[in-house]
Order: C-alpha cells, then sequence, then structure tokens
C-alpha cells in the first residue's frame, strides 16, 4: 500500500464532465506528445497515401492528389490510454469512406501502416461511417509532425493509439492482426467507454 | 522527509531520513512515486545528490512549470512529510574510487545532480583521482550547488569549468556559450590520459558531447551518458 | 521529442528482473550491436516505454505496465544466459 502523498492532486482537472469524459479519463488542456520512436520527416514530394492487400486494384495518392480530395473539418473529443483526454479538437482531412470509395473490397479488417514502421489494426466497420479520417490540419494549421504530420489516422470513438501517427496508407486483410501496441498487451478494439485498454478488458 | 534547502530560484535539495537504506553508488538514482487520495500516482526519477559517505540522502529537484510530479516536491512538500521511494537504482552510470580515472564529467543543467555524489565520494574517499568537470547552465542564478563547485575545485586534483549559455555578468570570469568540442578540448583531457568520461544532461547536450569527443580521439567505450527529460527551457 | 535511455527505465527494469540491469550487455538480434542496456535509446512517452537499439534503432525492448504490474518483452535482444 503507498502512502498518501499529502497535497497531492496530480495534472487533473477537478470537475470533468462524465457525459464527455470516458471512466479512467482526466481532460488536459495541452496535447501531449507521445511517441515510440523518432520523429520521421518524409518530404511532401515522396509522401504517397495507397489502400492496399484485399481489394481489386490498390489505390495511391500522391500529397497533392490528396488535398485535392474532398475534406471534412470534424471537432471530436479524443482520449488516450495513459489516461489524458482532450475535448472538442479540431481537425481537417479526409474522410476514410472517401478513399475507400476507390476501391472493392470484401475485407473485414485493415493494419494501417505508418513511416517509422507503426502499425495499428481495425475493423472496417471502425472506419467507416464517418467514423474516420486521414486528417492533415490541426486547428487549422497543417499538422505538425511531433503530432503525426503530414497525416495522421484519425479515429476518435477508440483510444488514441488507434489513431496512427505518419500514416502512409491501409493494407485491407480478411483476417485480424493486431498492430504495434495490441502485440504488447494493449486492447485488440480499444473502445474507451467500455474502458478497454489492455487484453482482456 | 527532513528539510528541504534552496539551490536555486528554480531547484531544491530534499533531505531525506530513510532508516532502512543500504547504502548507495555514486551516480545512481531513486523513483519517486507520489499517490493522491483517489489512488492516482505519478512517478519520475531523481539522481541521488548525496555520497555514500553522506549521512543523509539528498535528492535535487528542478522544478518543470509543466511538470507533474516536481511542483509538487519543490512547493508543496514540507519537513515531516513522507516520501515513497524505489532504489537505488542504476549500475552502469555510477562511480566509484575503485574504478579510477582520470575522471571527464561533463552536465548540463540539473544533469550535474549525480556529479555531485561523484565529487562528494572522490573527496570522502580519500581518493587522488584527477576529476575535471565541465558544467553549463543557462546563467549564473541557475548554477546548482555553486558555492560547493567552487570550493571543490579548490581541493588537489579538481578542476571545475563553468559555462553559461544565455547571460552571464560583466565581469565573469568563466566561459560562454554551449559545450562544444573546442571547450571540450579545452578543459578536458586528452585522448591520451585515457580519461573515464561521464555526460549527463538534457539528450540534445549529452548526445553533442559524445559526439565530440568521439570524433576527438576518445574511447567510445570509456564514454557513459545518462540522458535526462526535457527540463524547462 | 528525443530519446531517453536506458537509464530511464531501470526502476522497472529492476522490478520485472529482480536484479540491476543497466550494466548487463546484450546483442541486438537485427543488426548484431552488443552493448550495455543502458545505451538503447528509450521513447517513454508512449502506452509503454520502447527500447531501441542504439546503432539500427528496430524495436529491441519494450516495457508496458498493465493492471499495475510491470512487464518487459525483450525479444529483440539476446541477453546472457
Amino acid at each position: 500500500m503507498s502512502p498518501i502523498s499529502r497535497g497531492f492532486l496530480g495534472r487533473r482537472h477537478r470537475v470533468d464532465d462524465p457525459s464527455r469524459v470516458p471512466p479512467g479519463q482526466y481532460v488536459t488542456e495541452d496535447f501531449p506528445v507521445l511517441s515510440a520512436g523518432p520523429t520521421p520527416h518524409t518530404p511532401l514530394d515522396q509522401w504517397t497515401f495507397e489502400i492496399a492487400g484485399e481489394v481489386d486494384q490498390p489505390a495511391s495518392w500522391s500529397w497533392e492528389e490528396f488535398l485535392a480530395l474532398p475534406a471534412e473539418t470534424p471537432t471530436v473529443d479524443i482520449h488516450c490510454v495513459t489516461k489524458w483526454s482532450k475535448l472538442d479538437t479540431p481537425w481537417k482531412g479526409v474522410s476514410v469512406d472517401t478513399l475507400l470509395e476507390r476501391v472493392v473490397t470484401e475485407a473485414g479488417y485493415l493494419t494501417a501502416f505508418c513511416d517509422g514502421g507503426y502499425t495499428t489494426n481495425l475493423a472496417l466497420e471502425d472506419v467507416t461511417d464517418g467514423k474516420a479520417w486521414v486528417a492533415y490540419e490541426f486547428a487549422g494549421a497543417p499538422l505538425e509532425s511531433e503530432h503525426g504530420g503530414p497525416a495522421r489516422l484519425l479515429v476518435p470513438h477508440l483510444y488514441f493509439w488507434k489513431s496512427a501517427k505518419w500514416v502512409r496508407g491501409l493494407r485491407l486483410t480478411a483476417t485480424d492482426a493486431p498492430g504495434f501496441w495490441e502485440g504488447y498487451g494493449y486492447h485488440n478494439h480499444g473502445d474507451p467507454w467500455l474502458e478497454q485498454r489492455y487484453q482482456g478488458d | 522527509m527532513v528539510e528541504l534547502v534552496d539551490e536555486t530560484p528554480r531547484t531544491k535539495s530534499l533531505v531525506l531520513d530513510l532508516p532502512d537504506w543500504q547504502g548507495h553508488r555514486a551516480g545512481q538514482h531513486v523513483d519517486v512515486r507520489l499517490t493522491a487520495e483517489d489512488g492516482y500516482q505519478a512517478e519520475r526519477s531523481y539522481s541521488i545528490a548525496s555520497s555514500p559517505e553522506d549521512a543523509q540522502l539528498v535528492l535535487t529537484v528542478e522544478r518543470l512549470d509543466d511538470g507533474e510530479v516536481s511542483p509538487y516536491l519543490v512547493d508543496v512538500l514540507r519537513p515531516g512529510d513522507e516520501l515513497e521511494l524505489r532504489g537505488p537504482i542504476g549500475g552502469y552510470f555510477v562511480w566509484e574510487e575503485s574504478l579510477g580515472g582520470p575522471l571527464l564529467l561533463v552536465a548540463g543543467g540539473s544533469g550535474v545532480v549525480p556529479f555531485r555524489a561523484m565529487l562528494r565520494h572522490r573527496l570522502a574517499s580519500g581518493s587522488d583521482v584527477a576529476v575535471r568537470l565541465l558544467y553549463s547552465s543557462r546563467s549564473l542564478d541557475q548554477v546548482i550547488y555553486r558555492k560547493e563547485l567552487e570550493e571543490a575545485g579548490t581541493a588537489e586534483g579538481i578542476e571545475v569549468d563553468l559555462t553559461l549559455t544565455r547571460e552571464w555578468p560583466e565581469d565573469w570570469k568563466g566561459h560562454r556559450g554551449r559545450i562544444d568540442a573546442q571547450l571540450l578540448e579545452q578543459v578536458g583531457w586528452s585522448p591520451a590520459d585515457r580519461p573515464q568520461i561521464y555526460s549527463c544532461g538534457p539528450t540534445p547536450l549529452v548526445e553533442s558531447v559524445a559526439d565530440s569527443l568521439v570524433a576527438a580521439g576518445h574511447d567510445q567505450r570509456r564514454i557513459r551518458l545518462e540522458r535526462f527529460g526535457p527540463t524547462g527551457t | 521529442m528525443e530519446a531517453l535511455d536506458g537509464n530511464a527505465i531501470a526502476g522497472g527494469m529492476l522490478e520485472v528482473f529482480g536484479s540491476e540491469m543497466t550494466d548487463v550487455r546484450a546483442r541486438c538480434r537485427f543488426c548484431g550491436d552488443t552493448s550495455y542496456l543502458a545505451e538503447l535509446r528509450v521513447y517513454m512517452r508512449a502506452p509503454g516505454a520502447v527500447g531501441r537499439c542504439q546503432r539500427c534503432m528496430n524495436v529491441v525492448l519494450v516495457m508496458t505496465s498493465i493492471r499495475g504490474t510491470a512487464r518487459v518483452d525483450a525479444s529483440g535482444l539476446e541477453m546472457p544466459g
């Protein structure tokens, strides 16, 4: 049993709205930078986004082509498994639905792959019907590299490790295969409202 | 927790009485864990500033404005409070007089803390190992242990060099500007002396020091580094 | 975000392995580099601590704290038996 540290409160807000903040989370005003490796710096003229794997024909966009796609400006709450939540975060990006229109597939799953080698796995139903974007702007400015720029996946209804930084594409798969953190004991699905942090939760 | 000592406007030393403490080696650290009433916990590592010969354990903490643990330790903690520690920890970034020398210690900001332990051990153990400490701070009022280091520098075989990077007094006789290859060559040992080298502080400083020393011909295997997390900028 | 090094996870490793690990030498399975665990490049600010080989930067060690239990997966390293 740890002794209580007299007067220690930590970084948390005192009053969090339980309808906005999932169990075990606390709201933060800043935007913590979490990373499993060095920040990649792919020049934009070499950057591409791909949809590959279990598709009729892979699709690919250059940076210019990507920016020319119809974009949306979702404002969403995000929840990190390390317990911080950030409300009303404003993004701009391309809906994954828009990207998937370019391929024909019967796959049920995908692995997002990224510069630096990070991966995360998702069910297709977790990224369709307006649930996910590939975002390239945050708060009205180009997404900073430490936050995943030039583009990151944005899947706000799941813990933020699923919103893969430096994303370069989605590989569609017939079966579900664990990505990086999922392989080290984190939950395969990651719903913050069910507190699915770890395998077995 | 027995006593709090102001070191600089942003750092304090915590003097602790630990009846079950088994001793430690200079360069080791402890992990401090804080627990709020609702069970929330936060943990950080702090280098031990006292030598194995000192009667009480001392930790020196720099207050980071956006920190979670350091503001508590520096602003809220009072003599008589309990602190939960794990340690001592570390087997790589340690020095004891049996390891010999000569020693080159290169510190940036709060990276000087483990070197205070090493210096105090060097003095208390009766060792005659030659030591050169090069310590970089932003300004004079941010030099931790300034008086103590000045005194240590007067001891036989110990040299302390300070460099200030952002501002310095008009009549400043020490070095100015960041640590670079030239300054290291000026105040440090030559590769022929085969010094045992330790560098501690923010990652960019520590890596640039190591790169410079290797480029100057020092043996990579005699260089030990400890990278600290962000210090206040 | 700059990397720290194996010193930053020394406490966790001590807890998991039961003995001091920073001065243990291990060989990277990807590139063969042999160095002290203290010399791994460690990225702390993540759902876990990620240790990368200082030479090839492949992930060789991952430390997580899951339900209060620290775990280390060091499958990217060959450690002395």
